[in-house]
């Protein structure tokens, strides 16, 4: 799997939260929470077939996460990291080009 | 394939850009925990998309003080304020007369927004009178009910804006069959009996329209209402997937009609009222909390729909 695009930031956050407590404990750094990788609580992950996808950008519009982002074709792409499998996106896709298929670890 | 590290930073081409009817850029982080396939989250995320990192947040306690993350962590890429349960407009009330007096720009197109985001029990239950206080005060600042119909970060709990004949914990149904007995709460009557500047009901199955009354209640002077029906798969007892599908149906069968209340004036914008909704069936089949509903109860529920729909459409034949 590839590293983190936020390494960088959660680096930041583990540092700075662990160095000093500040006044309020107002949490100071915004988006923090992509510390926490929600994708150990998927089941099933969504499998993208290209040939299918129309691109509609319905599955980016409606991704709750967001996991979801677009390339430049502007095909989705998945973000395994955080991506809880609700399957939102398999069931509203027109064409259903996106799969969910049991995961195995 | 281009590694995702690589897309997170692109720059999409503009005829891409023109086709979103988004905005693209992104102020709701991943890593948040809500459940799988929730409603409150997608509300968020339009409501962020929307104004940017231009919107201050007041979030009483409900599901999104979760999702927006444990200490020390947001998800947020604006100002958040959690607060104690009552008291959302009284805390928007003051933020928005705070930023005033120090000389802020406070709503229009390059002002700050001041937003609370407060689940059905904050609103229709334990905030409703911080509610009317701030609409009747007439700060301007923004107010959204995302309604998941129940108490569903403690677990379930019925709530005044929980339908006939639903499941929830304190509504177990059984053998007696000791289901909700009173029909959903309307907030939103409430808050026009108040007549702000803008109320509106918005669903998360249709961000186009929901980004447009943000878009609007961002641009009106005056206090702003918007309520949002926000599926929970936990709580509904529904899949995770059907979080879209179960919002559509609800306004397709007139269960949850779209409309706008803007200068004294009603705007029904789903379903058409020239034809007739869906059955409510469609709707109720799909969950788990209405399991125990006999025919009867389907049909209570069902007039009580068309009851209150034939109301809305007689409001905007009179005031539109």
């Amino acid at each position: 799997m590839a590293e983190s695009p936020f390494k960088a930031d959660i680096e930041r956050v583990q540092k700075e939260y662990s160095e000093k407590m500040t006044p309020g404990a107002i949490v100071y750094i915004p988006g923090s929470s992509v510390v926490n990788k929600t994708g150990g609580w998927r089941v099933f992950m969504p499998q993208f077939n290209r040939e299918k996808c129309i691109r509609c950008f319905m599955c980016y519009t409606l991704c709750p996460e967001p996991a979801i982002y677009l390339d430049e074709e502007s095909y989705p792409v998945f973000d395994y990291d955080y991506c809880k499998g609700c399957g939102i996106c398999a069931n509203e896709c027109p064409t259903k080009a996106i799969e969910m298929v049991r995961e195995s670890k | 394939m281009v590694p995702l590290e690589e897309v997170k930073k692109m720059e999409l081409p503009a005829d891409v850009k023109k086709k979103l009817t988004l905005p693209f850029e992104e102020h709701f982080y991943a890593g948040h925990t809500a459940c799988q396939g929730c409603g409150a989250a997608l509300g968020l995320r339009y409501v962020l998309k929307a104004y940017g990192g231009k919107a201050i947040f007041t979030i009483p306690a409900c599901c999104s003080t979760i999702i927006a993350g444990p200490w020390p962590y947001s998800a947020l890429n604006a100002p958040l304020f959690h607060t104690a349960f009552e008291t959302t407009g009284a805390v928007i009330s003051g933020i928005e007369a705070a930023l005033k007096a120090k000389g802020y720009k406070v709503k229009g197109e390059d002002g700050i927004m001041v937003v609370g985001w407060a689940g059905d029990g904050g609103t229709a239950d334990i905030g409703l009178q911080a509610l009317s206080g701030f609409l009747e005060r007439g700060h301007d600042a923004l107010y959204i009910m995302y309604d998941n119909e129940a108490y569903m970060n403690t677990g379930i709990q019925r709530s005044s804006s929980t339908p006939y004949g639903a499941w929830t914990t304190n509504t177990p149904g059984g053998k007696k069959h000791f289901l909700e007995q009173r029909p959903k709460k309307k907030v939103i009557d409430i808050v026009i009996a108040h007549k702000p500047a803008y109320a509106a009901t918005a669903s998360v199955a249709y961000p186009e329209d929901f980004m447009k009354k943000l878009k609007k209640a961002q641009t009106i002077k005056g206090p702003a209402f918007i309520q949002l029906f926000a599926p929970c798969p936990t709580g509904w007892r529904a899949p995770t997937d059907k979080t879209i599908e179960l919002a559509r149906l609800a306004v397709q069968t007139a269960y949850f009609p779209l409309f706008e209340y803007e200068n004294g004036k009603y705007k029904i914008n789903m379903p058409s009222p020239n034809k007739e909704p869906k059955p409510i069936e469609e709707f109720i089949k799909l969950q788990g909390r209405f399991k125990y509903m006999t025919k009867e109860d389907m049909e209570i529920l069902q007039e009580w729909v068309l009851r209150e729909w034939d109301e809305l459409k007689k409001k905007a034949e009179i005031f539109g």
